[in-house]
């Protein structure tokens, strides 16, 4: 099979996950849902109240547990839209028709609910803004190969609800005032299927560094450019950074769009240690 | 169900180790490729989940659980990098 995460490196990556002391040790935590909205016709916003949540890097998921009252458990893992200290964390959730999960978070979720969940997970598929007293520091001397990592610019891409972890990205990029360049490749169906539409567009207007790009695949909006339709490798080449720019790629969306994109990622040249990868799974 | 990132059984995983493993570094038995672990795929069913090498596919490690205990197997990894700091 070809594969994006295909490693035959014999070093770790280039820009190494963060080692264990920076990480909060992951624990099952009682969320109690503070606020729901519709996000698009078939997902929804929740908003949760963690108690004991330690906080969450930009990237990282949780997993949720709902018990029947005859015992039965399902677990699925979430992406967390939000990220930094404090105890909130926002989650968006698509509904999947035939889903055991999806649509009781969707449709039967209220206000003061309470859920089980257990974060936050995953150091790898993160992004931390840049720390720039630190990058300075580094960056002095002449191999400051600190500063040479850290200044390398990110490409996000996002198909469907795999927009959720990236969202979180984008949005610590800008809070965090960032200077690295960022952009975001966002494929969606129709433009009523946008997950953080207003957000997005806000974070692209007040940013010379973000830059979002979408792609419809089903339906334009009037006016559009673009006819509908998937990302292709002609596309995906327009789109994104260059690999000669070395920019670190986080792709996020169903398994079979993540697969295609990656693999295209290489063909074009970038590097497979700099493309992370969350497949959502389906197909 | 198609097979999802290695990153996927952070949470399983942390049930069990001290510190986030899909961030750990493995050798494959197989192919001898080294990445992290949360590079693998995984494939989840009802028994339980299956880690495999994204190169070579060949199983790295294996987890079952049921409600009293664990099952945890690395057959296919050599060796495991952790980063101190
Ligand atoms: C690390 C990680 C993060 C995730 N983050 C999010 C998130 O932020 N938002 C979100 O909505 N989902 C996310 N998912 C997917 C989520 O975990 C569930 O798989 C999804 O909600 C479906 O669960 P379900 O119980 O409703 O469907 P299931 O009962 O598990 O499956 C029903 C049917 O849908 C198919 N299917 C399962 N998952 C998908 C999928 N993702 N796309 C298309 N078809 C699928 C199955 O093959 C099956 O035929 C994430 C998955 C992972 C591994
Ligand atoms: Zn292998």
């Amino acid at each position: 099979m070809s594969d994006a995460s295909t490693a035959t490196a014999t070093s770790a990556t280039s820009e190494p996950a963060p080692a264990l002391a920076a990480m909060p040790r992951a624990g099952w935590h009682v969320a109690t849902v503070v606020a729901t909205r519709q996000e698009t016709a078939k997902a929804a916003r929740l908003e949760l109240d963690v108690d004991g949540w330690p906080g969450n890097a930009a990237g990282q998921h949780l997993d949720l547990r709902l018990t029947a009252p005859d015992g039965y458990t399902v677990t699925r893992s979430y992406s967390i839209a939000s990220s930094g200290p404090g105890t909130r964390v926002v989650l968006a959730v698509d509904k999947l028709p035939d889903g055991e999960v999806s649509p009781f978070l969707v449709d039967e979720v209220r206000v003061g609910d309470r859920l089980e969940v257990h974060g936050p997970l995953g150091a790898f598929f993160v992004w931390r803004p840049v720390d720039r007293g630190a990058v300075r520091a580094a960056g002095d001397g002449a191999g400051g190969a600190a500063s040479a990592l850290r200044a390398r610019p990110v490409q996000l891409i996002a198909g469907g609800s795999g927009i959720v972890p990236l969202f979180a990205m984008a949005t610590a990029h800008a809070e965090a005032r960032d200077l690295t360049p960022f952009r975001m490749l966002y494929s969606v169906r129709t433009p009523d299927d946008l997950f953080f539409a207003e957000e997005l567009m806000a974070l692209a207007a007040a940013s010379d560094v973000f830059r979002l790009d979408l792609v419809y695949t089903r339906r334009t909006p009037d006016g559009w450019p673009n006819l509908a339709g998937r990302v292709t490798r002609a596309a995906l080449a327009a789109a994104v950074l260059p690999a000669t720019e070395r920019p670190i790629v986080y792709v996020c969306g169903s398994t079979g769009f993540v697969e295609r994109v990656a693999s295209w990622l290489i063909e074009l040249g970038h590097d497979a240690r700099d493309i992370r990868t969350e497949r959502f799974g389906g197909i | 169900m198609q097979h999802v990132d290695g990153n996927a059984i952070a949470g399983p995983l942390a049930e069990f180790f001290a510190f986030d493993v899909t961030t750990a570094v493995a050798r494959c038995n197989g192919c001898g490729s080294v990445a992290e672990l949360a590079r693998a795929m995984v494939y989840t069913s009802p028994a339980g989940s299956v880690l495999r090498c994204a190169s070579c596919e060949q199983v790295l490690a294996t987890l079952v659980e049921s409600d009293d205990r664990a099952w945890i197997g690395f057959s296919g990894v050599s060796a495991i990098e952790v980063r101190r700091r």
